[in-house]
């Protein structure tokens, strides 16, 4: 797969569930991209990079989102 | 002259023990005062604060921080904790304050230099507050705000030469005892392997890609100075293969009263003279050794490398040659279903740091690989193992079973072939049997 299409099918996906949830676990996005857990680290890698998605963290728990959203991002002024 | 009056926590001063509450009211002072003349580029108050806020978590009996947020420096998912307050205009100080999680140099070993370097940083950067060491080993840094992130960073990995460690869903940062540097029982070197694991799973620390949070801990021998086989998803302690190395005129020695047993330890109070019998022999828990005419004798194959009699004499009884390690897995602590300790995968590898420790890693990779794509979220690695079962995860990782991997006989024998490895599968010529086996 391609990184860009990899991406489409991501922030479309996360687009879609916005209404109802801003924050997604490691492997609803494997899930998404159809694809074993290490192959999808290598697209999401890159997407967080590129600034596509960021990293939310309870301190224990790890989560991804689309930059911004969510209501913590406002709460906070870290957006 | 406290910011905030605390009455609450004035009385945790009282007890017996040394108070955090004198610590940080000392820190409190300390940062008023500023001896340094430091550039301070977080609020001056910001213990005042966090004791005014303690001291209102206690009042209402609640917490007043929020859960969870920004999660690092650029291109990390992990080593920061973000911390938010509920109540920014009481307690302004606080209003961001963030963790940072430092990886802490292999078996601990500081240089003074090193540790003056770090609390400059941080008294600069931070709030001064310290907690050496955090439960998974690393150096915690506690209270910061946001834009000081990069900065901490860039001193760190460039002056420092210093890295953050691990948080959230991501392979936590490695801790192990100190090893072969001082330590006789060593089985290992526990310092290049975790250096070189930390190093290889770079990737895994610091992106968090797991199902929850994964830890790696390295004891050199069974004594578990780091209480790996208690807290390490993955374990990685020291044994031998073959005989416990006897030392037949140092055993005579201890008897005789003239070497002290446990290396002098115990030198509190009178425990009597020495006694083999009732404090070696007696108390090995397989029942493997003899003490008879003056001599010791053990029968190694039932040794379980306890350490017992090692730690008592260890100037008499040295490990084996034979050295490896031993992997243990699904170590955990409460939360779900209770504590658990580390279950046996696999008994002995070797420890060969010439090619790179490749077999550990295969053993690493293929529990990851199991995990990643069989685990629920926020399910540790000893929950998957219970909830699909020890032998699923012998079958995933392409583990043989071997009897080591029985916890105790009898109770559960049951074990169910599959139709592939029975020869001849479950085909039978029914008429055949008939023959002999009436209905
Ligand atoms: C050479 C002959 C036999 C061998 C090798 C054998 C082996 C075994 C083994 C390995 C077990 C499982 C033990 C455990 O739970 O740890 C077992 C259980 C059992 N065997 Fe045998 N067995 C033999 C003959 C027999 C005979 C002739 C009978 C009955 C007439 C019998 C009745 C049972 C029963 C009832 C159990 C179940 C015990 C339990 O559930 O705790 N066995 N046997
Ligand atoms: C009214 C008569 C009987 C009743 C109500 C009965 C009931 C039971 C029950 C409830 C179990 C436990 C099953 C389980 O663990 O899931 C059992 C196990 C067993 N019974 Fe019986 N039983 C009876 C007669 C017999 C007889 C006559 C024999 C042998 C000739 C026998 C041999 C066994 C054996 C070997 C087991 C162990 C099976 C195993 O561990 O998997 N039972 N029985
Ligand atoms: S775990 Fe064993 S090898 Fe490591 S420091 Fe402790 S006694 Fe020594
Ligand atoms: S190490 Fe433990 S099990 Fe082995 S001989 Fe010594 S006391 Fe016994």
């Amino acid at each position: 797969m391609e990184q860009a299409e990899a991406q489409e099918k991501i922030v479309e996906a996360l687009k879609l569930k916005l209404k109802t949830k801003s924050k997604f676990y490691f492997n609803d996005l494997s899930g998404i991209l159809d694809m074993k857990p290490r192959e999808a680290k290598k697209y999401i890698n890159k997407m967080v990079e590129d600034g596509i998605l960021e990293y939310w963290s309870s301190g224990s728990t790890s989560m991804y989102g689309l930059p911004g959203t969510g209501k913590q991002a406002g709460a906070e002024n870290e957006d | 002259m406290a910011k905030h009056k605390t009455p609450l926590l004035d009385q945790l001063e009282t007890g017996p023990w040394p108070s955090f509450v004198s610590d940080l009211k000392q820190e409190a002072i300390k940062r008023a005062k500023n001896e340094k003349g430091l550039e301070l580029q977080i609020p001056v108050d910001v213990v005042e604060d966090l004791l005014g806020v303690l001291e209102l978590s206690y009042k209402h009996g609640r917490t007043h921080w929020k859960h969870g947020g920004i999660v690092g420096v650029f291109g990390y998912g992990g080593g920061v904790i973000g911390r938010y307050n509920d109540q920014p205009t009481m307690f302004p100080g606080v209003a961001h304050f963030h963790t940072v999680r430092v990886a802490q140099p292999g078996g601990k070993f500081y240089s003074t230099e090193y540790l003056r370097q770090l609390c400059n940083l941080w008294d600069l950067r931070g709030s001064g507050i310290t907690n050496m060491h955090g439960s998974t080993g690393d150096i915690i840094l506690i209270g910061t705000t946001t834009p000081q992130l990069e900065e901490i960073f860039f001193e760190m990995s460039h002056n420092m030469n210093q890295d953050l460690g691990g948080s959230g869903s991501n392979l936590r940062t490695p801790a192990d005892c100190i090893g072969q540097a001082r330590c006789e029982f060593a089985c290992y070197d526990t310092q290049d392997l975790c250096y070189n694991l930390t190093m290889e799973y770079q990737d895994e620390l610091h992106r968090p890609a797991f199902p929850y949070k994964f830890k790696f801990k390295f004891d050199g021998c069974p004594n578990c100075c780091v209480a790996s086989i208690a807290r390490a998803d993955m374990s990685f302690i020291g044994g031998w293969k073959d005989d416990i190395r006897i030392d037949a005129e140092a055993v005579k020695a201890y008897v005789g009263g003239e070497i002290k047993p446990n290396g002098g330890a115990h030198a509190g109070r009178d425990w009597g003279k020495f006694d083999i019998q009732k404090e070696v022999i007696g108390l090995c828990p397989t029942g493997c050794m003899k003490y008879e005419n003056n001599k010791l004798t053990i029968n190694n194959r039932e040794c379980t490398r306890c350490m017992h009699c090692i730690n008592a004499m260890p100037r008499a009884l040295r490990i084996g040659k034979e050295t490896g390690l031993s992997i243990l897995v699904g170590a955990k602590a409460p939360i779900l279903d209770g504590a658990q300790m580390g279950s046996l995968l696999v008994p002995f590898v070797e420890v060969n740091p010439d090619d790179d420790y490749q077999a550990i890693k295969k053993v690493v990779e293929s529990v990851w690989d199991w995990w990643m794509e069989d685990g629920k979220n926020r399910e540790r690695l000893g929950e998957l193992i219970k909830r699909q079962g020890f032998q699923k995860m012998l079958e995933a990782t392409g583990i043989k079973p071997v009897p080591q991997h029985v916890k105790e006989p009898r109770s559960n024998p049951y074990i169910f072939w599959k139709e592939e490895e029975v020869e001849g599968g479950w085909e039978r010529d029914i008429d055949a049997f008939r023959k002999d086996h009436l209905r």
